[in-house]
C-alpha cells in the first residue's frame, strides 16, 4: 500500500502534464474545425500537387 | 445537368481526378448567375483592407466560400485551390465555411484564385477576419479549454473518491491513505474551480457589485460552498469530501452551456450576411462626361456623386439610374432572385447586383445612410429589444433565483438542526438544481432564428414584439392601393365611340405611348405597334403622335378636346377609374377606364389567411362600389370602403375593443397612424422607404415585386416561433417546481442535481433549434443559395 504514496502523486502530475498538452493543442488551432477530420477520412487525395510533380 | 456549363464544369472536375466530389456530395448545386468581375480584388485599395503580408512575396487573405453545400464542396474548394500554381498554402475551416489562402505574388494574383474558384461553380469573397472571427475563436477555445479541464478533473477526482464509497469500515482504507486520497481529489478539484469556473464566478462578481442576482449567483455560490466545505474537510481531516461531485457539476453545466453557445452563434452567423451587402468600393466619375472615373473606397461616396457600375458589379450605394438601362438581381434585399428592370430614373439599392448593361448611376445616399445599412440597423434593433414575453421570463428567472437562494438558506439552517454532515450538500443541491436559464436563454435563440428565417423571405423585422403579436393576431386588416394593389394601372375597360373597334384603339393608344415612359403605358400591354411619327409629349396631358389616319392625341379630356372638339361622350367610368381619352381631328375614338392593377398573389393571400383561422379586412379610401367588388372578388367577408385615415383608425380600434388582435398590413407611409394602433403591423415599403416606415415588419424590396406570400410565412413562423417558447417556459417552471422541493428534501445529491439541471437546459436548447417553418417547396425561380443556406439551418 505505500506504493500509493508515490503513485497517487505521480498521477496527479499526468493530470496536469495531459492538461497541459490539451491546452497546447487547442492553442495551436486543433479543435477550431470539428467537422473536417470526419469528411477527411472520406476523401483524402495523396496525389502530389501539378506544379511539384 | 441543367446546361451545357454544367456538362463543361462537371468535365473539368472529372478530367481533374475530382470523382469523389460527385459521390460524397449530399445535395445539387445552384444554377449559375452573373457575379462581379474579380478583377477588382487586384486594386490595391481593397487589398489594403483585407490582404495581409505573409512574406517578402507571400499575401494571406480570409475568403468567405459561398454556394456550399456540403462537405463534398469545401473539400472540392480546398483540392482545387490547393492546386492552382502560385498557392502556398489553403485552410478550409468545414464548420464556417471560411477560408485561409496565402499565394506567392509572382506567381498568380488574387482575382485569378477567385475566378478559379467561380470557374467551378462556388463564390469566394475576401472579408477582413479581424472583425469577429478572432473573438468567437478566442471564446471558442477559452469553453473548450474549460470544458476539458473541468471533464478530465471530474473523472479523475472521481478516482481518489471511489475507494471512500467503496469502504465499509472494515480498516482496509487507513486514515493515511484516505486523507491521501482527499488530497489529491482536492489538488485536482483546484484547477477545475480556477480555469473552469471563471465564467460563474466573473458574472456572480459582477451581480455582487451591481447588488443584483442573476443566474449564475445561485451556481457560483453552490459551487464556492462545496468546494470551501470539502477543503475544510480536508484539512481538519473530519467531515465528507465532495470533489468528485463538484467537479463533475461545473462539467455538466459547462457543457450544457457549450452547447447552447454554439447553437447561438449558429443562429447569429445567419444574421451576418447582412453585414457583407456591401462592397468595398466603386467607380466614381469626376463629371458627366468622364468615361472610365477613379477607383474609391464605397464609403468615401457622397450623395450627388456619379459612379460607373459595371454589368456583374454590386451597387455600391443607393442611388437613381442617370444613363443606360439594365436589370438588377436584388436578392439579397428581397429573396426574390428574378431580375429587376433598370431604365434611366429607376432606384437602384445599394448591394444588389447590375446584371446586363453599365450604369451610370448618381448616389442619393452612401455609406451608414443606405437602404442596406438602415435595414442593418433595423434588424439589430429588434434583436436587442425583447419582447414583454421575454422581459417577463427575466424578471420571473429573477425572481425565481431570490427564492431559490431563500430555500436553500432555509433547508440549510434546518439541516443544520436535523443532521449537520449534509447540511451543505441539501443546500449546494438547492443551489444547483434549479434551473431559470431555461427561462432566460430559450426565447432569444428562437427569436433570433426566427428573425433570420423571416429575413430570408425579405421581411424584415424592426420590433422584436412583433412576433408575439403575430402569433396572437386574430385580424388582418389590409389596405388597397399599394398593397393588395401593385399601385400602377392596368386597362379595365375600352368604350369606343365608333370610328373604330377597341383593339384598334388599344392598339393606337400603346404605339403612342411607346415612346413615353409614363406609368399608364403600361396598362396598353404588349401588342402590334403602328408607326408613329412626329410623336410629342405634354406632361400632365398626354401624348401626341402622327399616325396612319393623321394627327391622334391620348391623355385627359381637356387635352384631347382640343383635337376633337365637342364634348367627351359618356365612358362610363366609376370615380375609381382614371379615365384617358383617344381622340383624332376627326372626332372622339376611345375613352380608356384604367384601373389600379391587383397584385398577382393577392388572392393566394387572402386564402391563405382564411386557411390559417384568421379574418381578414379590406379598409380602403376609395370608391366603396370598387373596395366591395374587390373584396367580393378576393372572398373577403368585412370590408369598408371611403375610409379616411381617421375611419381606418376608428376601424381598427373597433376590432380590438371587441376583443381581436389586430394586424395591419399598409403601405407604410400613408397609413402610419394605423399602422401604429394596430396590434403588429407590416408595411409593403417599397425600395428607399424601407427605412422609414413605422412599422413592426417591414416587406423589402421594390413595391410592384413585393411578395405576399412572405406576409402568410411570417404568421406561421411567428406561431411556431411563439409555441416553441411557451413549451419551453412551460417545461422550465414545471421542471424546476418539481426540482426545487425534493432537492430541499434531501433527495437530490450535488452531481444528480447538476445532471438535472444541465438535462433541463439541454432540453430547452434543442427545442429551441427546431425548424421554424416547413421546409419551402423547391422552386427554381426562388433558388439562392442564400435562401437555401437558411432553410436548412
Amino acid at each position: 500500500m505505500e506504493s500509493l504514496y508515490i503513485l497517487i502523486p505521480l498521477s496527479v502530475v499526468f493530470v496536469f502534464v495531459i492538461g497541459w498538452v490539451f491546452w497546447r493543442a487547442l492553442e495551436s488551432g486543433q479543435f477550431d474545425d470539428l467537422d473536417r477530420p470526419a469528411h477527411d477520412i472520406l476523401a483524402d487525395d495523396d496525389r502530389p500537387r501539378e506544379d511539384e510533380k | 445537368m441543367c446546361c451545357a456549363g454544367c456538362q463543361a464544369v462537371a468535365r473539368t472536375i472529372v478530367a481533374a481526378g475530382y470523382e469523389s466530389y460527385y459521390e460524397t456530395r449530399s445535395a445539387a448545386g445552384p444554377t449559375p448567375r452573373d457575379l462581379p468581375p474579380a478583377a477588382i480584388y487586384d486594386d490595391p485599395l481593397a487589398q489594403r483592407q483585407f490582404v495581409a503580408a505573409a512574406g517578402e512575396h507571400e499575401r494571406e487573405v480570409s475568403l468567405i466560400l459561398d454556394r456550399i453545400r456540403c462537405a463534398a464542396c469545401l473539400w472540392l474548394n480546398e483540392q482545387w485551390l490547393r492546386r492552382l500554381p502560385g498557392v502556398t498554402r489553403v485552410d478550409i475551416n468545414y464548420a464556417t465555411h471560411r477560408a485561409q489562402l496565402a499565394w506567392d505574388e509572382r506567381r498568380t494574383k488574387l482575382s485569378e484564385i477567385l475566378e478559379a474558384v467561380r470557374a467551378i461553380g462556388y463564390n469566394a469573397w475576401p472579408y477582413d477576419p479581424r472583425r469577429q472571427d478572432e473573438v468567437r475563436r478566442r471564446e471558442r477555445r477559452g469553453a473548450l479549454l474549460r470544458l476539458f479541464v473541468a471533464g478530465f478533473g471530474a473523472a479523475q477526482a472521481m478516482m481518489y473518491a471511489f475507494p471512500a464509497y467503496l469502504d465499509d469500515g472494515s480498516g482496509t482504507l487507513t486514515a493515511a491513505n484516505e486523507q491521501l486520497m482527499r488530497w489529491a481529489g482536492l489538488i485536482l478539484t483546484l484547477p477545475v474551480i480556477l480555469v473552469s469556473c471563471r465564467p460563474f464566478f466573473a458574472a456572480a462578481w459582477q451581480d455582487l457589485r451591481r447588488r443584483a442576482v442573476s443566474l449564475d449567483t445561485p451556481i457560483a455560490l453552490g459551487i464556492a460552498a462545496g468546494f470551501a466545505a470539502s477543503a475544510w474537510a480536508t484539512f481538519t481531516g473530519r467531515g465528507e469530501v465532495y470533489f468528485d461531485s463538484i467537479a463533475m457539476l461545473v462539467f455538466l453545466l459547462l457543457g450544457a452551456r457549450y452547447l447552447e453557445t454554439a447553437a447561438r452563434q449558429r443562429a447569429a452567423r445567419e444574421l451576418d450576411h447582412l453585414a457583407r451587402w456591401m462592397p468595398s468600393f466603386a467607380q466614381r466619375l469626376r463629371g458627366p462626361d468622364d468615361p472610365a472615373g477613379e477607383r474609391v473606397a464605397a464609403h468615401a461616396l457622397a450623395a450627388g456623386e456619379l459612379v460607373l457600375i459595371a454589368p456583374g458589379e454590386r451597387v455600391p450605394a443607393d442611388g437613381v439610374v442617370e444613363r443606360g438601362a439594365s436589370s438588377a438581381d436584388e436578392s439579397l434585399l428581397t429573396g426574390e432572385s428574378r431580375p429587376v428592370a433598370k431604365p434611366p430614373g429607376a432606384g437602384l439599392v445599394g448591394g444588389s447586383v447590375n446584371l446586363e448593361q453599365p450604369l451610370v448611376m448618381r448616389v442619393t445616399r452612401a455609406g451608414a445612410e443606405t437602404q442596406a445599412a438602415a435595414i442593418a440597423r433595423l434588424v439589430e434593433r429588434a434583436a436587442a429589444a425583447r419582447p414583454k414575453l421575454v422581459e417577463g421570463a427575466d424578471r420571473l428567472a429573477r425572481h425565481l433565483t431570490l427564492v431559490v437562494l431563500a430555500t436553500a438558506a432555509a433547508a440549510f439552517l434546518w439541516w443544520l438542526a436535523a443532521a449537520p454532515a449534509r447540511a451543505p450538500w441539501v443546500a449546494v443541491a438547492v443551489l444547483v438544481v434549479t434551473c431559470p436559464c431555461a427561462l432566460a436563454l430559450a426565447a432569444p435563440i428562437v427569436l433570433t432564428r426566427a428573425n433570420a428565417r423571416l429575413l430570408a423571405r425579405g421581411l424584415a423585422l424592426t420590433r422584436s414584439r412583433a412576433v408575439e403579436a403575430l402569433a396572437r393576431a386574430t385580424d388582418v386588416v389590409l389596405d388597397k392601393t399599394g398593397t393588395l394593389t401593385l399601385g400602377r394601372f392596368a386597362l379595365a375597360r375600352t368604350a369606343t365611340f365608333g370610328a373604330l373597334d377597341a383593339p384598334a384603339c388599344v392598339a393606337l393608344a400603346r404605339s403612342l405611348e411607346g415612346a413615353s415612359r409614363h406609368p399608364i403605358a403600361r396598362a396598353f400591354g404588349e401588342g402590334p405597334v403602328l408607326q408613329v411619327t412626329d410623336s410629342k409629349n405634354y406632361p400632365g396631358h398626354g401624348v401626341e403622335g402622327v399616325a396612319a389616319r393623321g394627327r391622334v392625341r391620348l391623355g385627359t379630356a381637356a387635352f384631347c378636346r382640343e383635337l376633337a372638339r365637342g364634348a367627351p361622350p359618356p365612358a362610363g367610368a366609376r370615380p375609381a377609374h382614371t379615365t384617358v381619352y383617344l381622340a383624332d381631328a376627326s372626332g372622339w375614338l376611345a375613352a380608356f377606364l384604367l384601373e389600379d392593377e391587383l397584385r398577382p398573389d393577392a388572392a393566394d393571400l387572402v386564402a391563405a389567411l382564411k386557411a390559417r383561422g384568421l379574418v381578414p379586412h379590406l379598409v380602403s379610401g376609395d370608391d366603396p362600389a370598387v373596395v366591395e367588388a374587390l373584396a367580393r372578388r378576393l372572398g373577403i367577408e368585412a370590408f369598408a370602403g371611403g375610409a379616411s385615415p381617421q375611419d381606418k383608425y376608428a376601424y381598427c380600434e373597433r376590432l380590438q375593443r371587441a376583443g381581436r388582435v389586430v394586424a395591419m398590413i399598409g403601405d407604410g407611409l400613408n397609413d402610419a397612424p394605423v399602422l401604429a394602433r394596430a396590434d403588429v403591423s407590416v408595411a409593403l415599403a417599397g425600395g428607399a422607404d424601407a427605412a422609414q416606415a413605422q412599422a413592426d415588419l417591414v416587406l423589402l424590396g421594390e413595391q410592384a415585386q413585393a411578395r405576399l406570400s412572405a406576409i402568410d410565412e411570417a404568421f406561421a413562423v411567428a406561431r411556431r416561433a411563439m409555441r416553441v417558447i411557451r413549451q419551453n417556459f412551460a417545461w422550465a417552471l414545471a421542471y424546476n417546481v418539481v426540482a426545487l422541493p425534493l432537492a430541499a428534501a434531501g433527495f437530490v445529491g450535488p452531481w444528480e442535481a447538476a445532471l438535472g439541471m444541465a438535462a433541463s437546459s439541454f432540453i430547452v436548447v434543442l427545442n429551441a433549434l427546431r425548424p421554424l417553418a416547413p421546409r419551402a417547396p423547391w422552386k427554381a425561380s426562388t433558388y439562392s443559395s442564400r435562401s437555401r443556406s437558411f432553410s436548412y439551418s
